[in-house]
């Protein structure tokens, strides 16, 4: 080892601990900022190191790929709406899951002869982790963006096919872990990952989104571990097993948040077979006028708005902070109570409020809130269903059963802001609507919540 | 690979795993979606990878080729990726600074 050999990997090194320290500092919003602050020092010492210690001949490509990359991730950085945060962040798995599975066939390329037996197996995990994760990646953030329909895309005899699929990739991968001569092997593997990647994705619908995104998030930091399990580089498997990590203990939160396990979520194709089952609660839906809903939160003490998915596609979240803002000035305590799975990512909300300038100490997990509703004078849910169908806890049957709900309906009065009488994403039939405590303003979110702002003025 | 070198690498997966597991899960779930965005922009170490397939010596041009794609992808994440995680834990930061000027007004 020469001398700038044992600099590169000092950088690794220092990275790595920079790393660990920055998602330490995650765990307050008033030090995250500054972690990240590490973690890009950390990144810029590593890429340094690295183009010091390596023997580095060929600079054209390097320094494109850097350019390039520089000016389409600048670009995204500063361009992106807080909105399309999920498809932004399904995006970036597959662009990783895509480098990953590019460094592989790179290696397969030039060393695949001389390759020990575990590197191989760990390149071959890499590759088919890397190119499943990049088409799934790439449906899902077609799925958030609209360009595909969110609706699950379901088959007859769908699981049996992906099993076949399944089952080939992994064939494949074996042989070409046994036999690393036969090239075909680990093409055929790279295609059937690919195909694999899409078959998975496709079945799931968009409310399962938040799953589906962790359980990517999990692969792609997995794929780029397996990445130095090859390249035999410890700040690789570091940064990859922290990320792997991550992304698992979220869908793992995600799932329970929806009272569902993994599997049932990737092979149940939720939200497709349902239009039936929903029973005819009978009841009516009541309107109430947005003077009348003015009136309520005007006169309230308590106020608590809960906000879903709704929320975020009519772009409602400066809307509902101007509405507070008013009710807190008449001396209203206003909150927000925050779902786990509400919206199409983790956190989602709580992203969108932030940069309405909510204060994030008026945002409520379920846990703190739900002990607060039967003090609640007004619940305003705002484009939420499933996370308020009280469905959940009380009807066993329910397809939702057992799902932790926001339990609004045991507040004094819920307003419901919603686009019309249709059913959720779901297609589930909710109670919560009918409830004689419960009233329906109709309208899009945020000319809704701007109109009751004025007339909150006028009260 | 040789053994050492195998158990080693063993080890620090199985370290970063169980320390990762410590430290992600004190998260709070308000800054889960930064979260994600920064364990991805961290992941976009593969891009050290990148390099070396884009530039190393012996390197046939095809792997070159492959090596620019990744170096382009990861450096996509790595800038991206911390740019909108800062511009995410900005919104989250500026509200103590808010609250001070609240409070203020109120006592005044």
């Amino acid at each position: 080892m020469n001398l700038n050999t044992y600099f590169m990997e000092a950088t690794y090194l220092v990275a790595s601990i920079l790393f660990i320290l920055s998602l330490k500092m995650m765990s307050h919003p008033e030090t995250a900022r500054r972690g990240m602050f590490l973690a890009e020092g950390g990144m810029f010492a590593a890429i340094i190191g690295t183009l010091v210690g390596t023997n580095i001949i060929t600079w054209t490509w390097i320094i494109a790929g850097l350019a390039l990359g520089s000016i389409i991730g600048g670009w995204m950085a500063v361009t992106v709406p807080m909105t399309a945060m999920p498809q932004r962040t399904a995006l970036s798995h597959a662009f990783g899951a895509l480098a990953a599975a590019l460094v592989g066939i790179g290696e397969f390329v030039v060393h695949a002869s001389e390759m020990g037996t575990v590197t191989r197996g760990a390149l071959g995990f890499e590759v088919m982790l890397g190119a499943l994760t990049t088409t799934g990646s790439l449906i899902a953030a077609g799925k958030l963006q609209g360009v595909i329909g969110g609706k699950p895309i379901q088959f007859r005899g769908q699981n049996a096919v992906n099993l076949v699929i399944f089952l080939g990739m992994v064939t494949s991968f074996f042989y070409f872990w046994a036999h690393p001569e036969v090239v075909v092997a680990f093409y055929t593997m790279l295609t059937l990952a690919f195909v694999f990647g899409v078959m998975l994705v496709i079945p799931i619908g968009s409310a399962d989104m938040p799953v589906v995104m962790s359980l990517l998030n999990s692969y792609a930091g997995l794929a780029a571990a397996a990445t130095g399990f090859v390249l035999g580089n410890n700040v690789l498997i570091i940064a990859g097993t922290l990320d792997g990590f991550s992304g698992f203990i979220l869908s793992v939160l995600m799932c329970k948040a929806m009272n569902r396990s993994i599997t049932n979520v990737l092979f149940g194709g939720f939200g497709s077979v349902i239009a039936e089952a929903a029973t005819d609660t009978g009841g009516v839906m009541r309107e109430i006028s947005l003077d009348d809903a003015a009136m309520q939160l005007a006169f309230a003490n308590r106020v608590v708005f809960v906000p879903g998915y709704g929320l975020a596609t009519a772009q409602a979240q400066h809307a509902v902070r101007e509405l507070a803002e008013l009710l807190e000035s008449r001396g209203v305590t206003v909150k927000y109570a925050i779902h786990p799975v509400a919206g199409r990512m983790p956190g989602h909300m709580n992203v969108l409020l932030a940069e309405a300038n909510v204060p994030y100490s008026s945002l409520y997990e379920m846990e703190q809130i739900n002990p607060e509703f039967p003090s609640t004078d007004v619940a305003v849910v705002i484009g939420a269903n499933d996370v308020v169908n009280p469905d959940a806890r009380d009807n066993p049957k329910s397809l939702i059963a057992g799902m932790p709900i926001l339990e609004v309906d045991r507040a004094k009065s819920v307003i419901v802001l919603k686009r019309g009488q249709g059913r959720g994403f779901s297609g589930l039939e909710n109670p919560l609507f009918y409830k004689p405590c419960t009233t329906m303003l109709y309208g899009d979110a945020k000319s809704s919540l701007s109109h009751l702002a004025q007339a909150v003025q006028h009260v | 690979m040789n053994p050492a070198v195998l158990i080693a690498s063993v080890y620090v997966f199985a370290l970063a795993a169980f320390l990762g597991y410590q430290v992600i899960s004190r998260v709070p779930p308000l800054l889960h979606t930064p979260l994600m965005s920064a364990t991805n922009a961290i992941s976009g170490i593969s891009l050290i990878g990148s390099l070396v397939l884009a530039g190393a010596a012996h390197y046939p041009l095809g792997a070159h080729i492959l090596g620019f794609v990744a170096v382009t992808t990861a450096t996509i994440n790595v800038v991206g990726g911390f740019g909108i995680t800062d511009r995410m834990l900005k919104m989250f930061g500026k509200r103590k600074t808010d609250a001070k000027l609240a409070a203020k007004e109120v006592s005044r």
